[in-house]
């Protein structure tokens, strides 16, 4: 077989974080490749290099496509190409129809003025490759994710696809349509058209792959050739989690005492569909002194959960019952948890933790302007003294603490954040994707910090998809999967291929109970 | 426990540093020179000046409210209807059925609030955008303005609600020729309290090692500062001393100006404007502060209503129409984003000024009403652009 794509020794970095090194990848004519590894290992940093997200000249390496070296400048370059990228994300307008979708950007069209009878019949022609019966003029936001995923790549479809690159298009989808799609990749190869697969499903990499190329930190660590060698699971978890753990963590000795924070039945429904139960009567107990974390895959329900314990910051029909330090308490608002002694630090520190263009100083005191006010009055000495205070313990790099919070980087934004939050005084803070984005030596930091807050009695619950992290720093882990605690593991006893495991086999577990329903 | 390592820079790096800061007010002088020059001297003449403190004062007044809905991230298009509208209700009570001036006042208000209030909860809680429920306002109150007045103009009022716009503070000491002492130790009281204030923190911030401007810079400025505000009281001592109308205004500047800088409730404003959900997510009732500020605008665009009305001494139809335009450009020339938690009460009281220079400059120097618009626009988009240009750089 020819190959059709060649990436070679493509290596690619972010201030300082290295996403990509020496990453060599290869694609056949007619082949379904699958793509696995972690959340953060680097596989959707690849694909946006290939499709020209990230222009030439941005990385290094080489990309060779149809026996050309190619120099994509921008997503165009390479969709002229036949290369078509499906984010996880759709990227469709709901309130257009599935015609317009399709035809958007270069509709059949003379002298500006759209043809809509062409439109509409290769609409019906695409809709009918992709097993679809609707009609071209249904409104997309009329259909289910399934069916818009399929007009997605119908989408893709109405132009010429040499290479289609599916970035984890099942992870929102049911048994029925997630077996549907897997369908049509199968149909394609049968016409010539390659595909990459970005999957966490181990089950269907299995089912629909020729090839599996496991990433890691940015490297290709495994590739396995399924037609010559049978696929074993194991095998693929362990090339996806082998890592070093040696003295990336700075060590601490557990002074585990009483439950400071318990839950007990947590359940939440979904803000826009009512009825769809996101967090599943979920108990939960965090003690003094204790770092518990949460592991689980993207959607597992991690967030949701925090964050509506959290003054129901997230969620409705919220129910189930809370005690922090034995007395039983209202969570009902924000405000009512921060006294509570509840803290929450956000997975998106831009979006939702800092306010980016006031300084330091506003930012660190925002939660509890009271400890330094009276009467409602700002004492401005005070406050400048408790942040101060805060950026020399906190080791918070920026010039003074009325520099803007936006020009920092972003560990430093991270520490304003933690900060925030220390201030508050919390029994409980809850520390969500604490260390995304930044670099690894704030990360140590943010760990040292994390033991200073355990040592200190306080309770702190992470949350985090980087599983090294999790094994280094916490007591106890817990492992969500839809919206409930599928595993625990007390750290002496948890290792990343168990972590995995719980989570994989969870995700088979479900399947085979849906089939199980199904044929009752 | 304070960190004393901030360093001094130059006295030119400071300087430079806050002229942003001042470009604003020097901005308003170049304006205000200009004119003068051009008028030769009829801008600063004392009748004038009192006259073009009473032109803006409503402006002004509405200008701090806006300022903070601006801040919030939001903008109330109805401010011009809701004054005119809150003039002909006075104009109702006051002329049609006799009622006592404090208390149709106070009943005044109250209207302005309810109005804020109805508006501000869609707004805050239906998360309606406040341009289109603002843009309904405008429309509703124009036309309750007209329905109320039947379509006519009514008035006139009693002589003490006049006094809200055309009186002036009483003279304690009076026949001492044509200047009004009263006035002018007041306004050399206020320059010295000033200075004595701002001499005060800058000790304070000295104290606690934070950087502080030159001594030099400080003595300068302080002079400065003295002279104008003792240079303008003199000017208004010499034509019949303070207006009423200034006396509120002050206060009224000094107050938002204080809320805005120095407590909980006016940072948790900003915050909001700055990130709304991270305000919320710090505990903040985002929801609630952004109906407050609706609430607010209310009755400042009521008691607006009420100076206006006072001053025409009759409550038209027209009345307030436009005047929205005019407190909007206020906030934006004087440095408020549009994208919300940027924005101080200096510098929409100085927008709100150059607006009232300008206006009253062109009319002297007699530039038609319709140039003057088109200044006045090219006036708003250059000071915003200039804004952005700064803010990129």
């Amino acid at each position: 077989m020819t190959a059709i794509l060649e990436m070679r020794g493509v290596s690619k970095s972010f201030a300082g974080v290295q996403a990509l090194r020496d990453v060599n990848f290869t694609v056949e004519a007619g082949q379904i490749h699958a793509l696995v590894g972690e959340n953060g290992a680097g596989k959707s940093t690849l694909m946006k290099v290939l499709s020209g997200v990230y222009p030439h000249g941005d990385y290094e390496g080489s990309i060779i496509f149809d026996g050309e070296e190619r120099r994509f400048r921008d997503i165009n370059d390479s969709e002229a190409l036949g290369i078509i990228i499906i984010h996880q994300e759709l990227a469709l307008i709901p309130l257009m129809s599935i015609a317009e979708n399709i035809f958007l950007s270069h509709p059949p069209s003379s002298l500006g003025v759209i043809d809509r009878d062409t439109v509409y019949r290769r609409t019906q022609e695409l809709l009918a490759q992709v097993g679809l019966t609707e009609m071209p003029d249904t409104l997309v936001t009329d259909l289910g994710v399934g069916k818009q995923q399929l007009v997605e790549i119908a989408k893709a479809l109405s132009k010429r696809v040499r290479l289609l690159i599916l970035d984890e298009p099942t992870a929102s989808l049911n048994e029925n349509d997630s077996a549907a799609l897997l369908d049509r990749l199968l149909a394609f190869r049968a016409q010539g058209i390659a595909s990459i697969l970005i999957s966490h499903k181990l089950s269907e990499v299995a089912r629909v792959a020729d090839r599996i190329t496991v990433l890691r930190d940015g490297r290709t660590v495994d590739s396995i050739d399924c037609r010559a060698e049978t696929v074993e699971e194991d095998r693929i978890i362990r090339s996806m989690v082998n890592r070093d753990l040696a003295h990336r963590f700075p060590q601490r000795t557990a002074k585990i005492g009483a439950p400071v924070f318990t839950v007990k039945d947590w359940t939440v429904h979904h803000p826009l569909h009512r009825d769809r139960r996101v967090i599943k009567s979920v108990d939960f107990e965090v003690r003094r002194g204790e770092v518990v974390g949460i592991a689980g895959l993207m959607g597992a329900g991690r967030t949701e959960f925090a964050m509506s314990l959290f003054g129901r910051a997230w969620g409705e029909r919220v129910s189930g019952r809370v005690w922090l330090d034995g007395r039983e308490v209202n969570l009902s608002s924000v405000a009512a948890a921060i006294d509570a002694g509840l803290a929450y630090v956000t997975e998106d520190r831009k979006e939702l933790g800092l306010i980016l263009d006031a300084d330091v100083r506003k930012n660190i005191t925002l939660a509890s302007l009271g400890r330094v006010a009276r009467q409602g009055v700002i004492d401005d000495m005070s406050e400048l003294r408790v942040a101060s205070d805060y950026r020399n313990r906190m080791r918070i790099r920026c010039s003074d603490v009325y520099q803007q919070t936006g020009q920092l980087s972003g560990g430093n934004q991270q520490k304003v954040v933690l900060s925030k939050w220390l201030m508050t005084d919390p029994k409980v803070l809850f520390l969500d994707e604490p260390t995304r984005g930044i670099d690894v030596g704030a990360k140590y930091e943010i760990y040292c910090i994390i033991n200073e807050l355990a040592e200190a009695g306080k309770g702190v619950v992470m949350i985090s998809s980087e599983m090294p992290e999790l094994l280094g720093v916490c007591d106890r882990i817990l492992v969500m999967n839809d919206g409930a605690f599928v595993g625990e593991f007390a750290a002496a006893e948890a290792t990343q291929e168990r972590i995995m495991r719980a989570i994989m086999r969870n995700k088979e577990m479900d399947k085979k109970a849906l089939q199980g329903e199904l044929q009752l | 426990m304070t960190d004393k390592t901030v360093a001094l820079p130059g006295h030119a790096g400071f300087i430079k540093n806050n002229l942003r800061n001042y470009g604003m007010l020097l901005s308003l002088f170049a304006i205000m020179l200009f004119f003068q020059v051009m008028t030769d001297g009829t801008l600063l003449q004392p009748l004038n000046l009192t006259n073009l403190v009473l032109q803006n004062s409503y402006i002004v007044i509405m200008a701090l409210g806006m300022l903070l809905i601006i801040v919030t991230g939001h903008i109330d298009l109805s401010v011009g209807s809701v004054a005119g509208f809150v003039g002909a209700v006075a104009a109702v009570l006051m002329v049609r059925y006799h009622v006592a001036y404090p208390l149709a006042f106070i009943a005044c208000l109250l209207v302005g609030a309810l109005i804020g209030a109805a508006q501000g909860y869609w707004v805050a809680y239906f998360k309606i955008p406040s341009f289109i429920v603002t843009l309904a306002g405008m429309l509703v109150f124009k036309g309750l303005a007209l329905a109320i007045l039947a379509g006519q103009s009514v008035g006139p009022f009693p002589p003490t609600f006049q006094k809200l716009s055309s009186g002036f503070i009483p003279e304690l000491f009076p026949g001492a020729g044509t200047l009004y002492p009263t006035s002018l130790l007041i306004g050399a009281v206020l320059a010295v309290a000033l200075v004595y204030t701002s001499a005060k923190s800058r000790a304070r911030q000295a104290s606690h090692g934070i950087e502080v401007e030159p001594f030099g810079f400080f003595v300068a400025k302080s002079a400065v500062l003295f002279a104008v505000i003792v240079f303008f009281a003199g000017l208004i001592a010499s034509h019949r001393g303070l207006p009423n109308v200034l006396v509120i205004m002050t206060a009224l500047i000094a107050l938002y100006g204080f809320v805005t800088t120095r407590t909980v409730i006016g940072r948790h404003i900003y915050a909001i404007g700055g990130n709304a959900r991270a305000a919320s997510l710090s505990g903040i009732k985002t929801e609630r502060l952004t109906f407050l500020t609706f609430v607010n605008m209310g009755v400042l665009a009521a008691l607006a209503g009420l100076v206006f009305a006072a001053r025409l001494n009759t409550a038209t139809p027209k009345a307030g129409a436009g005047f929205e335009l005019d407190v909007i450009a206020a906030c934006f020339i004087g440095g408020a984003s549009a994208y919300g938690g940027v924005g101080k009460v200096g510098g929409a009281v100085i927008g709100a000024m150059i607006m009232g220079v300008m206006n009253n400059g062109m009319s002297i120097l007699g530039v038609g009403i319709d140039y003057q618009q088109v200044i006045k626009g090219l006036v708003l988009l250059g000071a915003v652009c200039l804004d952005v240009y700064n803010q990129r750089r």
